[in-house]
């Protein structure tokens, strides 16, 4: 069953005017934001499909900046978020594309600033949700049913059994796993669905483990 | 864990309690989360539909392409003035929907049931029906659960997207979930409930998602507006005793073969229905600053 939760038929709070165009879009500029850890100084944003068709009468800029921003869903801010992003000088750059993608809804988003750059790639599939389907670089097998762990880390012996087991003494179970990295000894990613959603307090200790960079979660 | 509308509606005889419980127990089991928590967390999306539709029927929002809006306040007027022909509480369900579909146009905070372009049926209705029946705050949350219900046993069996459906999967799902929830409210009985939602999505099937310009403006703001006229008329039938030939989930079956027969067209881009006529057509061009493409 793709919707387990009532939360998924009434609700999310949201900023109109679309669930997939407006408030999937914040929700794609936010898991960005949230991988990338911090406050960007730049961020490339490319729509593709529906998105580039649609974007400024859905406010699909609006609410992806707002999402880099850090707002959630719901959040008033969102629609004056080109300004906000200004202010907080985050210099913004958009483009249409005319390449054809998988999904209709597709945005392109990179961030950075002097110490790195980050660039996803999601995918808005209706009613609010979303999926992140490339990461830098790397593809993400994600099917979207299930909260998932997406963690940046070192590629080093023991840096995957860390996460593993540490998920087993919170008790949560691994439906799924992907691991993959550029070339031996890079940047790697794992990408986790679990079976049980994933508090702050596991997002922390993650993080803490040893060769891990960064851990976010998706999907609620 | 109710897979459909016959297994949610047994569920609720053989324990002896109303679907909205039904569904607070599967949540309670699914999420883990406490009895209290789960109510807590629908009334805040109760509270969040309220704001919009006082601000819709108060404002008269404008949205920015201002396709949309204003609309709610006209007819509020228009009922005051008692030359209604449909009666207050149908009316006041229309303007109601309206006023949170204005709302949502114009980047406002809604609550999407089950999205945004569909949002106002379920609230539409139900503050009509606050000054009807006088229903106790947990009345009202218990009325998005009943709505939620049958909005699950859709997304899970069938769909209520309308680039995956058409609009009969977004408006008729809405439509068919407010008319189940109606019926509980109203004293009706779980098998009412699902004949009413059989009723109401009956009158949807087929309805195609052409929004002007790709936007959720035209003609979506009065695609809720009349999907809260039908859903009260469709629970009023049933609570009369009238039953559907077709059962409930047969229905819904029908609604997700029509849609994955229905041309992409015709399915959320701008391509087909209303968005291609040359009204739809000249909007959009001036909307989006473009001049029109000749055929």
């Amino acid at each position: 069953m793709k919707f387990k939760s009532v939360f998924d038929i009434i609700g999310p709070i949201m900023i109109g005017p679309s669930s997939s165009h407006t408030a999937g879009a914040a929700r794609i500029g936010r898991v960005a934001r949230s991988l990338f850890g911090r406050k960007p100084e730049w961020a490339h944003i490319s729509f593709y499909g529906s998105f580039a068709k649609t974007y400024r009468g859905h406010g699909t800029d609006v609410a992806i900046v707002g999402g880099i921003l850090d707002f959630d869903t719901f959040d008033e801010r969102i629609s004056d978020s080109l300004n906000i992003a200004k202010q907080e000088k985050i210099k913004i750059k958009m483009s249409e594309e005319e390449a054809l993608t998988d999904h209709p809804n597709t945005a392109r988003i990179r961030l950075g600033d002097k110490d790195g750059e980050l660039e996803v790639v999601g995918i808005s599939i209706g009613g609010g949700k979303i999926e992140i389907i490339e990461m830098n670089g790397f593809e993400l097998g994600l099917s979207g049913n299930h909260p998932a762990l997406l963690v940046v880390h070192n590629d080093h012996y023991g840096a995957i059994a860390g996460v593993a087991n540490l998920l087993a003494k919170h008790q949560i179970n691994i439906g799924h796993m992907e691991v993959g990295r550029k070339e031996i000894g890079s940047e790697a990613l794992m990408t986790i669905e679990v079976d049980q959603n994933i508090g702050d307090d596991v997002l922390k200790d993650i993080e803490k483990l040893p060769h891990i960079i960064k851990a976010t979660r998706i999907h609620e | 864990m109710f897979r459909n509308v016959s297994e949610l509606v047994e569920l609720s005889i053989s324990k002896n309690v109303p679907i909205s419980e039904v569904m607070i127990e599967q949540e309670m089991e699914v999420t883990g989360r406490s009895k209290e928590t789960v109510m807590e967390l629908m009334e805040k999306n109760l509270d969040v539909m309220e704001k919009a539709v006082e601000r819709g029927i108060r404002e008269g929002v404008k949205s920015h392409s201002g396709l949309t809006g204003g609309d709610a306040v006209l007819l509020q007027k228009y009922i005051e003035s008692g030359k209604s022909l449909a009666g207050t509480t149908v009316l006041d369900a229309v303007s109601k929907a309206v006023a949170t579909n204005e709302v949502n146009a114009a980047m406002g905070t809604i609550c999407a049931t089950p999205t945004a372009g569909s949002a106002g049926v379920v609230p539409g209705t139900l503050f009509a029906l606050r000054d009807k029946l006088n229903p106790t705050r947990e009345q009202m949350v218990r009325y998005l659960f009943t709505s939620g219900a049958f909005g699950f046993v859709v997304a899970n069996n069938a769909s209520i997207s309308g680039a995956a459906g058409g609009c009969q999967a977004e408006v008729g799902s809405a439509t068919g979930m407010a008319a189940a929830a109606i019926v509980e409210l109203a004293g009706g009985t779980p098998e009412q409930s699902a004949e009413a939602m059989a009723i109401a999505l009956k009158n949807m099937l087929g309805l195609v998602c052409d929004p002007v310009a790709g936007l959720v403006e035209v003609p979506c703001v009065k695609r809720n507006a009349i999907g809260a006229s039908i859903a009260i008329t469709a629970a009023d039938m049933s609570l009369a005793g009238i039953t559907s030939r077709i059962p409930c989930d047969e229905v819904i079956d029908a609604m997700y073969k029509i849609g994955q027969t229905m041309p992409t067209a015709l399915k959320e881009t701008a391509q087909g229905g209303l968005a291609a006529t040359p009204t739809g057509r000249e909007l959009e061009a001036k909307i989006y600053g473009v001049p029109l493409k000749k055929k």
